[in-house]
């Protein structure tokens, strides 16, 4: 009755552990990047996957994250030497277009806004940086954000709008907006009692799932101003807050999610070496109690540590996932 | 008796290339030397078999370490050197948790966290001059 999570394939050629993977907008590419200092693409000929290609020499340290921009025409690439690379297939190949500088230390992760206009990084410098990507593909930085009091672990665009959302060491995760000239933080979610390292919007954006040190998932919900549930929205800004926390699942730190824009399901991915798949079932108030059920738990679903987990955007069931032991793993769910 | 000690045959297959008999969990992490002392961890009593917890079965090692002072400066740099010996010496599968012993410090919190992020750990490691740190609390010192 249950679903179960059956390996469709395992992807080798990384030497080192795997910090990342992204699925292409089109979800027939996937990059993978992690300590080896390299990206890799992987793509299907036939019925395999296969690696098309090796990016290398961009970077002198650990590449952290990789993300493609709406379009599927840029990679970016984030580093702990401190610099984000943005890569362009234009060409057919993949040519390194760019290196951001500017962060003080390493850099965790990078993110496109939905227009494709806008790249956001943050780094262990505890600042969230917004560059714009002009006509004539350079990168400008439009703001700096240092709201955060340590280490930013991960940004993500709203799927639909220009808002921001960022996860960090100090245990929170802060929304930012532009307002008139300039960018601000403009929501600040509490309630993660250690590092949060993953987060994702639902398909509409009106939901965050967020993943912690703290071995839990919690969903936040925004209310906007006028709400029927009366929350106050001062200065008329929505206010997000927790309703639903899943915990007993995970027995290490949660380093990843997944929320499928396709399906609803939620897919984390733990230092315990296990997958976690949830679905959101009927409840008599969705909006505020909503109920998620744990349908597969894959335990030793890689060797070591499992840093990264993602929908395919297009696939339904798709899973990628990558770890430590130094494969990229791609699943499908099946029903029994 | 011993032979059949979990602990043993953890320890013992790592140091099987010596005839000497390591039985003890804490041989592993007793040799590390403090960077600030000319002794090693366990002569300073910083590291005691008492303090370290081996699951063969569960895959885990839990190790807590008493700084020399409750402001050593030096806690994060021994805990991280812990932290590589074990990741270097054992097989991949097993999670290692190294933490200050509860009370022992004053920034123990703090310590604690930065020593459970695989991600600062990580980037640590890639820094030459920690690194070096680090090589210098786990070389072995000449013995007389």
């Amino acid at each position: 009755m249950y679903p179960t999570l059956k390996e469709h394939a395992q992807l080798t050629g990384h030497t080192d552990q795997v910090w990342c993977i992204s699925w292409s907008p089109s979800g027939a590419l996937l990059a993978s990047c992690g300590g080896d200092k390299t990206i890799r693409i992987w793509g299907k000929e036939g019925e395999l996957w296969v690696c098309k290609s090796v990016l290398t020499d961009a970077h002198t340290r650990t590449i952290r994250a990789v993300s493609w921009s709406p379009c599927g025409q840029y990679l970016a690439a984030a580093s702990f030497d401190a610099t984000t690379s943005v890569w362009s297939r234009k060409s057919g190949e993949f040519e390194c277009l760019a290196t951001l500088e500017g962060h003080e230390n390493e850099v965790k992760c990078a993110g496109w806004a939905c227009t494709g206009n806008l790249l956001a990084t943050c780094a262990r410098d505890k600042s969230v940086w917004i560059w714009e990507v002009t006509a004539d593909e350079e990168f400008e930085c439009a703001s700096v954000l240092s709201t955060h009091t340590q280490d930013v672990k991960y940004v993500k665009w709203h799927p639909t709008r220009e808002l921001l959302a960022s996860c960090s060491y100090d245990d929170t995760v802060r929304l930012y907006r532009e307002a008139s000239d300039d960018w601000e933080s403009c929501a600040l979610l509490k309630g993660h009692t250690s590092t949060v390292w993953s987060l994702d919007f639902d398909k509409d954006g009106h939901r965050i799932v967020t993943a912690s040190a703290d071995a839990t998932v919690k969903i936040w919900r925004e209310h906007e101003p006028g709400n029927p549930e009366g929350i106050a929205t001062p200065d008329h800004i929505p206010v997000w807050k927790c309703v639903c926390t899943l915990s007993g699942h995970h027995e290490r730190p949660i380093y990843s999610v997944s929320w499928c824009p396709l399906s609803g399901r939620i897919a984390t991915a733990s230092g315990d070496d296990s997958l976690c798949v949830y679905q959101e079932l009927p409840a008599e108030d969705e909006k505020n109690a909503p109920k998620f059920e744990l349908t597969v738990r894959h335990r030793g679903a890689h060797a070591e540590d499992i840093n990264c987990v993602a929908w395919n955007p297009n696939e339904e069931g798709l899973l990628a996932s990558c770890s430590d032991d130094g494969a990229v793993k791609i699943w499908q769910i099946e029903k029994e | 008796m011993l032979r059949k000690h979990p602990v043993y045959e953890l320890f013992g297959a790592i140091f099987s290339d010596k005839n000497k008999i390591l039985v003890k969990s804490a041989d592993l992490i007793r040799v590390i030397n403090d960077p600030e002392h000319p002794l090693t961890l366990e002569e300073l009593n910083v590291v005691t078999e008492s303090n370290i917890k081996v699951d063969d079965e569960k895959n885990s090692v839990y190790v807590e370490f008493i700084p020399t002072i409750p402001h050593c400066s030096m806690a994060t740099l021994i805990g991280l050197s812990i932290r590589v010996k074990l990741l270097r010496s054992l097989p991949s599968r097993f999670k290692v948790d190294v933490k200050i012993a509860a009370g022992t410090h004053e920034s123990e919190v703090a310590v604690n966290k930065q020593l459970a992020d695989k991600e600062r750990v990580a980037a640590a490691l890639e820094n030459t001059h920690l690194l070096e740190l680090v090589n210098q609390c786990l070389s072995k010192r000449a013995t007389g």
